[in-house]
């Protein structure tokens, strides 16, 4: 456990990581300096609410959207200092699986044809080549090339469509993969279905991921640690199974209290969750979850606290944690 | 004991498609009484939503509803439009999933309040604000007198839904739907949104429809809950009593899909395997049999019936319910 924590040698290392966005004479503050890695082989869980960077990190890892300062550094190469043929070179070992599976693959074209993309795009001119592949990843989703190849995305429902977007990221062989909310737009017993065939997909092809839900019970399921963020930066990182047990930023507490026990003995308790997320536009000075915090007090408004070890392992940018 | 405040009583819907006729739902009973909260779980497409839309009368225009909604001694079905517009609104009220589509975006907030009052409570115009403002404070909703000029747009999705909930609570309704009312929503807003429509039940004394996809949503809060699956109801009973044993397969899959906080990291969820059904060919047997692993060989030849278990209140559509012993939820 204790080396997953500060993974020595890391995949991924971002480093101190700055996105923003311009709104008119106005600036979103997406991403406001976070830094994290991620071991090879492992799972990494970013959990936020809606606004809170999430979707901006994973998009900013992968170069979609470029760092305004701050390193994306993947297996020893600088990606923020990347452009043009190398860039591309590095997108097949890096691949991206989005929310919406039936937004994500064009409905004009065939699954055969969508699955062979990435694999044109990097240049296998061999047909059967092709071919084989894309039969290859599809089997391994759990799907019949036979029945699918030839058919159009209209014709599945949403979790297929999910199956044939995992395949598409798998065809080029990648490293590493960013779940971006991957199960959020399916219904629960697909959701099992899907989570299941990542892990499986994880353990077959030796993957590490980057793993983006707003749910913290969806991510208990696959995580080996996991980062929560909150507008912009983050409140607390360690394994997976630690931060449940005995989470030590409030924040994380909140969203751990916030979510629904399927349990009627188990009374909601009434008031755990106050206010909403402040616009990042504007973010609080000093600690942002402030304004929403029932511990805070004027240190907090005054001074940004740093990401620190506060348990073994366990880090948190909080001033007055749990522990 | 008095009549329930609404009883739903063999109600079908079915809808037109170019791929035959879609049975959204199929012949559900359910019954409410005043101040009890109903909730409704199933997947989408299992017709909860239809089920919902057919009390209120919001059917799509080609759907066909067979079947009686008996609501404080009136059949909705058979009732002209003019006292189907005053009722809804104001007796029976409706919170949708996405406050974003259910509010006017030209109109301000403070309109579309007014409205709903000024339409159903013969209230002038500054009594009608007034209790607007009254309202906004009740939901939770900080300086409601400028909120009351601002548009949609300029509210989070939580403020609106907040919103969308005084629109609804504004005429004292005796009845409130709430389709989904956090699905769209953060979970920390989630919870608030779900105290919030607790909270105001319990001061009305309003019964409540909870529709939801989540078993979690409705364990803390719903006195009844029916599962529905295919557009039909196929287990129904008191939280406790259904919590405590679950008779229908299916009911137990969506408990034990729903990933356990206490579970060891990189434990494989308990998947439903397939997928529910087409709805525009309806199965001979039970329509959940082609995913439930105690399915026999008469599951697949003849539908099972709703019917009783030992406890009170329980009914089960299965003849192989879970027993005891075997059950993973537990």
């Amino acid at each position: 456990m204790m080396q997953l924590a500060v993974p020595a040698k890391p995949l991924l290392n971002v480093d101190n990581l700055v996105v923003e966005y311009g709104l008119g004479n106005k600036i979103v503050h997406a991403v406001s300096g976070v830094s994290l890695q991620v071991a090879r082989g492992e799972t990494l869980a970013l959990v936020g609410e809606s606004g809170c960077g999430k979707s901006t990190l994973g998009r900013a890892v992968l170069q979609l959207r470029r760092a305004k300062s701050g390193r994306v550094m993947f297996d020893g190469e600088d990606l923020t200092a990347m452009e043009g043929e190398a860039l591309r070179k590095m997108r097949r070992r890096v691949q991206l699986i989005f929310q919406d599976p039936i937004a994500s693959l064009n409905p004009r074209r065939r699954i055969g044809d969508i699955v062979a993309e990435p694999l044109i795009i990097a240049g296998v001119r061999d047909a059967a080549e092709r071919r084989r592949r894309v039969r290859e990843v599809l089997s391994a989703v759990g799907l019949d090339p036979d029945l699918v190849a030839g058919r159009l995305p209209h014709e599945f429902s949403g979790g297929q469509c999910q199956r044939i977007c995992i395949a598409r990221s798998l065809v080029l062989n990648p490293e590493f993969i960013v779940c971006d909310e991957p199960v959020s737009a399916l219904d629960v017993s697909i959701r099992a279905q899907i989570l299941n065939l990542l892990e499986e997909m994880k353990a077959r092809f030796g993957l590490t991921l980057l793993f983006i839900a707003h749910d913290l019970a969806v991510v208990k399921a696959v995580s080996d640690r996991v980062a929560v963020m909150y507008l912009g930066r983050l409140c607390e990182v360690g394994p997976s199974e630690q931060l449940f047990a005995r989470p030590v930023h409030p924040y994380t507490n909140l969203l751990l209290q916030a979510i629904p026990v399927p349990d009627p003995d188990v009374r909601p308790v009434e008031g755990v969750a106050i206010g909403e997320p402040p616009s990042p536009i504007a973010p609080p000075s000093g600690c942002r979850f402030r304004t929403r915090c029932a511990r805070a007090d004027q240190r907090c408004s005054a001074e940004i606290p740093e990401l620190r070890e506060v348990v073994p392992g366990q880090f948190a940018a909080c001033h007055h944690p749990l522990a | 004991m008095s009549a329930p405040l609404l009883t739903i009583a063999d109600v079908a819907v079915e809808l037109p498609t170019p791929r035959g006729n879609l049975r959204a739902v199929d012949h559900v009973d359910l019954s409410l009484d005043a101040g009890r909260t109903l909730g409704i779980v199933g997947e989408s497409g299992c017709g909860k939503t239809m089920l919902s839309r057919a009390v209120l009368q919001l059917l799509p225009k080609k759907a066909k509803l067979t079947g009686r909604v008996m609501f404080d001694g009136v059949d909705l079905v058979r009732l002209d439009k003019e006292r189907l517009r005053r009722l809804r609104g104001r007796d029976l009220a409706v919170v949708f999933q996405d406050p974003m589509t259910s509010l006017n975006p030209v109109l301000t907030i403070g309109t579309q309040l007014m409205e709903t009052i000024q339409e159903h409570l013969e209230l002038d115009a500054p009594a009608a604000k007034a209790r607007s403002i009254e309202l906004l404070a009740a939901v939770g909703i900080p300086a409601p007198e400028q909120r009351l000029a601002q548009y949609p747009h300029q509210c989070s999705g939580g403020m609106r839904q907040r919103i969308a909930i005084a629109i609804a609570l504004s005429c004292e309704p005796k009845l409130l739907i709430a389709d989904e009312p956090t699905t769209a929503l953060d979970v920390t807003i989630q919870a608030q949104i779900l105290d919030l429509l607790a909270r105001e039940q319990r001061r009305r004394h309003m019964a409540m429809i909870i529709i939801t996809h989540d078993l979690g949503v409705v364990a803390g809060r719903a006195d009844e809950v029916a599962v529905m699956y295919a557009g039909r109801v196929v287990e129904r009973a008191p939280t406790q009593a259904l919590f405590k044993r679950m008779h229908m397969p299916y009911t137990e899959a969506l408990l034990a899909a729903i990933p356990k906080l206490d579970a060891a990291p990189h434990t494989p969820l308990p998947a439903i395997s397939g997928r529910p059904p087409d709805p525009t060919r309806p199965l001979k047997g039970c329509s959940f049999a082609p995913r439930c692993r105690y399915a026999a060989d008469r599951c697949h030849e003849a539908k099972p019936e709703l019917k009783s278990a030992e406890t009170s209140g329980h009914l089960y559509a299965c003849f192989h319910p879970i027993q005891m012993a075997e059950g993973i939820g537990a």
